[in-house]
């Protein structure tokens, strides 16, 4: 019986520290990720000051983040404020993946955007959408931190 | 671009329908038969009139080499190492002496000729079975001397397909695309290849993307994705002419062509407002059909070789799996169960097997499963690989594999690579570029 609650505490003491030291090492590796989104600003540029020119996904996934609806706010109201002005939404994925089905994800990804953009009042007319599949990474390394930066929809300007 | 090859077949004698070799392709083969390939023998005028129009010394020697590497190659066969040949190849070609190839341990004897006639190239070959003592195959061709390597194929897949019962996959093309630049602007070109590596050919010169071509099985037409003018579309390309078009009009993104086996359509992805489904296009009459509707993503899609059902992959599932529908998208299953992702399905051209590419806990695999799912088998693992193209015959596999990048993005690399059906005989198919996206031609000629 005693020895049974020993055994019972000591799993469970190892389970914390295991729990612990998870957490430690996802700040200590990747401070720049929330889950496997990344939140960091290396390779964001800026579409005007303060309105960044991409939003970041989750491995295999289409869903705007909290953080990417901020950023597609201030894309949103910086094209109201430019009327004239057309983007292409340029959708990619990271390199693991196969090649056609990532071409479908990098568009879908695109598309959120634009979807989400044209939910604050920007005209499908002034957007059109790109996508690279994973073609064209914006960072050449090979491990999770850079796969983060790779899964984006970048908005660049048409004209 | 290719000359269509001007063959006249003469069959010597009658093929012995009873040879008592016999190579057993039905395992790995592990015990690879071991036989002679004698350099083709040939006259001393012949030898000159050769060396004039094709600048090679030995023609006789060149084309037996063809041979015997691609013989090897196939990991059936082990041809011996010519040093040990105790006969001339000339006298060979008459009448080999048996006991001189036993000795050597020779099951299998490949003896020729090669001669200039009527400025054509000339070639006549014999199979000689070593252990009965007699003749398995004789033929001889003629055609133009710039053709001297497909003639070395056609003599191995004469040969391999004697000894194993099966169709032979050498007189074959790859195309491909080739790589180069760092990883984050790669430049890609379209390329074709024959099967071995020689007269490799650039098709596109690299100002736009270009990713996936795949070659008609029943003419020298090739479909693959473009990104001219930054739009990516499907384009067909006929490689003897050089012209190009895209395919159909389609309001966004149309990507993952493939023919279907008579030749007639394109299958293919169309992606729009951030969903893929699968269209067929019929060439000739240019009408559109949908035949996939969800709001999935459904790509990569193959014909069955009887053109009956296609195989594709979605992830309706919620993550990307193989699935198996008729002809006109009826009757959808899913048929990959394991764990782990799947994609890029392809069929066999046998229509037994399906291949695939494999995502499981950070592996990348290719293997193949019954066209119903049962019997799945992984063939390779490695970091990044994907995309097999079967050998005409369904033996060989042809896929790309990627290398892991260090956490500065240095040593990147992209290259072809091969593997039997039985998990055996791995092997890098030398490009001159980094390559991916193969595709494996038919027989050129049959």
């Amino acid at each position: 019986m005693n020895f049974n609650k020993v055994l019972k505490n000591a799993i469970l003491v190892f389970v914390a520290c295991l729990a612990l030291s998870a957490c430690a090492t996802k700040k200590a590796g990747t401070g720049q990720m929330q889950g496997d989104v990344y939140t960091g600003t290396d390779s964001v540029e800026y579409l005007a000051s303060g309105v960044p020119d991409r939003v970041f996904f989750a491995t295999n996934e289409s869903v705007l983040t909290t953080a990417s609806r901020e950023t597609l706010r201030k894309q949103a109201a910086w094209l109201r404020k430019n009327s004239k002005v057309t983007i292409v939404l340029e959708g990619h994925a990271d390199e693991r993946g196969t090649r056609e089905y990532n071409l479908a994800l990098g568009e879908r990804r695109a598309n959120a955007a634009k979807d989400y953009l044209m939910t604050y009042g920007i005209s499908s007319d002034r957007i059109s959408v790109l996508s690279y599949g994973k073609e064209r990474p914006v960072d050449s390394a090979s491990n999770p931190l850079s796969w983060s930066k790779n899964r984006r929809s970048v908005t660049v300007k048409a004209n | 671009m290719i000359k269509k090859i001007f063959l006249i077949l003469i069959i010597f004698f009658p093929f012995n329908s009873y040879g008592l070799i016999k190579v057993d392709i039905t395992r790995g083969n592990l015990n690879p038969l071991p036989l002679a390939v004698s350099p083709l023998a040939i006259d001393d005028n012949s030898k000159k009139e050769f060396e004039k129009i094709l600048d090679k010394k030995n023609i006789g020697s060149e084309i037996s080499t063809i041979v015997e590497k691609n013989l090897k190659t196939s990991g059936l066969f082990n041809p011996l190492n010519k040093e040990a040949f105790l006969q001339k190849p000339d006298i060979a070609n008459l009448k080999p002496r048996f006991e001189d190839w036993q000795l050597i341990k020779a099951q299998a004897l490949i003896t020729g000729k090669v001669s200039y006639v009527d400025e054509k190239l000339r070639v006549e070959f014999r199979l000689w079975d070593i252990l009965a003592g007699r003749e398995m195959m004789a033929l001889a061709f003629t055609t133009v001397p710039t053709n001297w390597r497909r003639v070395g194929h056609i003599i191995s897949d004469k040969v391999y397909e004697r000894l194993t019962g099966e169709k032979g996959y050498f007189d074959t093309r790859i195309i491909y695309v080739a790589e180069e630049g760092p990883k984050t602007q790669r430049v890609k070109k379209l390329a074709i290849m024959d099967q071995d590596g020689f007269n490799n050919k650039f098709l596109t010169l690299g100002n736009e993307l270009v990713l996936t071509p795949r070659f008609n099985r029943t003419s020298q037409m090739v479909t693959y994705l473009s990104y001219f003018r930054n739009l990516p579309r499907v384009y067909l390309l006929d490689i003897e002419t050089g012209t190009q078009e895209v395919v159909g009009d389609f309001p966004g993104m149309t990507f993952a062509p493939r023919f279907s086996p008579d030749g007639k359509k394109i299958i293919m992805s169309f992606a729009k407002d951030g969903n893929s489904d699968i269209y067929t296009m019929d060439l000739e009459s240019r009408v559109v059909d949908r035949i996939t509707n969800h709001p999935s993503i459904d790509t990569s899609p193959s014909y069955s070789p009887d053109g009956k059902y296609i195989s594709f992959n979605s992830d309706r599932s919620g993550y990307q799996q193989i699935y198996v529908m008729d002809s006109n998208g009826k009757n959808v299953k899913r048929i990959s169960f394991g764990n782990g992702l799947y994609g890029t399905p392809v069929w066999s051209p046998r229509g037994d097997l399906i291949a695939f590419t494999k995502l499981h806990k950070g592996k990348f695999y290719i293997g193949v499963m019954r066209t119903d799912g049962s019997g799945e088998r992984l063939l390779t693992e490695n970091f990044y690989q994907e995309a097999p193209s079967w050998s005409p015959n369904g033996r060989v596999l042809i896929f790309y594999r990627e290398t892991k990048t260090d956490d500065k993005g240095e040593g990147f690399s992209a290259k072809l690579w091969s593997i039997d059906l039985t998990g055996y005989n791995e092997r890098q198919v030398k490009t001159p570029t980094d390559a991916s996206d193969p595709s494996w031609s038919s027989l050129l000629s049959n």
